[in-house]
């Protein structure tokens, strides 16, 4: 699975949960609620949607590792790539 | 059992609490059923076709305008978007121009957004604006949804910021409208979402009517995988230590669910259980009950030179919020709402004029056939005099009308004594005695449209997330 499909996931999930956010400039490096205007409780249904779709568990308390694009990627990538094989 | 009919969850009723809860709970990989006795979908805000026609039961206007662009802490339509994942443009909103509340001789207006209220109150109360701008911050932001707070009276509260009678009780009067189960009183809490939702936010109204919203729900319901079935009544829930094991149907059929929410109402919930009498929680039930005649003119209010969106109406000083004692109506207060006044961009295919008033439910409920029909007919007649004194005389331009009463509320939703807001005792955590059953929408706590999704979203996220 290469980068850019853990990014594609990850944005198709918010693009899901909040139809009115422009996600095509997202920049990898900074925050995404600077970015977009999600709340902790949309942070929840990203979540939901990784265990429904892809079956990938995050835990409470690594919530903030999906704090920014790069973030996500790094943390997603090996836990998509578990749950794929 | 047969797999089709167990479901990790059964919602009673495809109202806007049960439909919202429903697609929430779809989202947490839940399979759902909704039940819902009636033909339609909708419950109190639904619509029907009579005399060439098209009605909305209910809808005067949505509250919680949604400014577009707005940036902020969350106000609830938008959590009602993100939460559902509906697009704003679904609901197809155009907010008010002006509305107004009118004792006596005395009128404020107000626009979504404090300023015009403000700025109105500073005209006729001079001497209260500070206290009116305290209020106002005070509220800002809402308390935090399903807890369990006591009963706290506004009226006591607002002495605390308005010297004046007259301005406490005009401003009260739209939000005990809009959202109060108590007679005569709003609890603190209530009162500061309502002012949020009604003041601060604002008015607006799906174009095409309330059909708009509920076709969104059940698409987006639809989309999410969920079972719906219409002309599916629930009788009675089996209850057996502690739990609901067993939903059984009009026809006789038994469906089970591992959880159950009901939007049926709390009295009436109590009373479907196998557990409980056939009067139970008696002391909960809500008096609350309403009349409304609704017009169809050959012209729009606004050449009469009427163009307020809702009207809040009241003959004298001190406004009365209770089943009228000795009538069958209470001709002395009323909320008329034009929806013509909502739209600027064009006009709308057919003119319209909703008046509501106070009434007594059991007076109703006690007529017989033909008393009924006559009275309704003089209700109508009677509401229509009072309220060409206030809007000036559309009478000429009446093309038909229709009209309900406390009686057509129960045959069409079930709710007890026609009460639309309910009982004045609200569950906020949705929680029950029962482990596995959850009240949501009216008597969850939170009214209106706006307030049973928001109620329906609450509920189903304790819910799916436990
Ligand atoms: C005349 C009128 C005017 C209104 N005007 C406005 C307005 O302008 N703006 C606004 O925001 N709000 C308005 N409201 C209030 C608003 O409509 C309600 O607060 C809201 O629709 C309540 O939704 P709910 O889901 O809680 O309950 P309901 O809509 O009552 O839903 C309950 C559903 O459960 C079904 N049901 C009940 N018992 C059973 C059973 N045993 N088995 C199966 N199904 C069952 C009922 O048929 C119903 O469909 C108005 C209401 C009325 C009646």
């Amino acid at each position: 699975m290469t980068e850019q499909e853990v990014k594609d996931i990850v944005i198709a999930i918010i693009n899901d949960i909040a139809p009115d956010e422009d996600t095509s400039n997202l920049d990898g490096a900074v925050r995404l609620r600077e970015q977009l205007d999600l709340d902790s409780m949309d942070f929840l249904d990203i979540v939901m949607e990784l265990r429904k779709r892809y079956k990938v568990e995050v835990p409470e308390d690594e919530y903030m590792q999906l704090a920014t694009l790069d973030g996500c990627v790094s943390y997603l990538k090996p836990k998509l790539e578990a749950a794929a094989a | 059992m047969g797999s089709s009919s167990h479901f990790d969850v059964a919602i009673i009723g495809a109202g806007m609490s049960g439909l919202a809860a429903g697609i929430r709970l779809a989202h947490f990989g839940k399979k759902v059923c909704i039940l819902e006795r009636h033909s339609v979908w909708g419950g109190l805000n639904s619509f029907y076709k009579k005399g060439g026609h098209h009605f909305d039961t209910g809808l005067h206007a949505m509250t919680n305008w949604l400014e577009p662009g707005y940036r902020g802490p969350r106000v609830p339509l938008q959590r009602i978007y993100r939460q559902l994942r509906l697009s704003p443009e679904l609901f197809q909103l155009e907010k008010q121009g002006h509305s107004q509340v009118i004792f006596g001789d005395v009128r404020l207006r107000f626009e979504n957004g404090l300023e015009r209220l403000a700025s109105e109150i500073a005209r006729e109360f001079p001497a209260e604006v500070d206290g009116f701008l305290r209020l106002a911050g005070d509220l800002e932001g809402y308390p935090e949804a399903n807890q369990d707070v006591p009963f706290e009276s506004t009226r006591d509260r607002l002495e605390g910021y308005i010297k004046e009678p007259l301005l406490r009780e005009m401003l009260l009067a739209p939000l005990l409208w809009y959202g109060s189960a108590h007679e005569d009183d709003v609890d603190f809490e209530q009162f500061q979402i309502l002012f949020n939702s009604i003041y601060r936010e604002g008015f607006c109204r799906p174009r095409e009517g309330v059909k708009t919203i509920i076709f969104a729900l059940v698409r987006r319901y639809a989309e999410t995988g969920g079972e719906l079935r219409r002309n599916t009544g629930v009788s009675r829930l089996l209850v057996r230590d502690g739990v609901v094991t067993a939903i059984e149907l009009d026809d006789g059929a038994v469906v089970t669910a591992s959880q159950v929410l009901s939007s049926a109402g709390l009295v009436e919930t109590m009373r479907l259980r196998s557990d409980q009498p056939k009067d139970a929680v008696r002391e909960h039930e809500g008096q609350l009950a309403f009349t409304e005649a609704i017009h169809v003119l050959k012209r729009p209010m606004r050449e009469l030179g009427f163009d307020a969106a809702i009207t809040f109406y009241n003959r004298g000083p001190r406004f009365t919020w209770r089943s009228p004692e000795d009538r069958l109506v209470d001709l002395d207060s009323s909320v008329i709402c034009v929806p013509d006044n909502f739209a600027h961009e064009s006009p709308l295919a057919e003119h319209r004029l909703r008046v509501t008033h106070l009434a007594h439910n059991q007076r109703w409920f006690s007529l017989g056939a033909e008393e009924y029909e006559a009275e309704k007919a003089r209700m109508v007649g009677a509401s229509m005099s009072v309220t060409a004194g206030v809007a000036g005389d559309f009478r000429p331009h009446v093309t038909y009308t229709d009209a309900f009463t406390p009686r057509t509320v129960t045959k069409y939703t079930g709710h007890i004594n026609g009460a639309i807001y309910g009982s004045p005792h609200k569950q906020k955590t949705g929680r029950t005695d029962l482990g596995n059953l959850f009240v949501i929408g009216t008597d969850q706590g939170m009214l209106g449209i706006v307030g049973a999704m928001l109620s329906g979203v609450a509920v189903a996220n304790t819910v799916g997330s436990g």
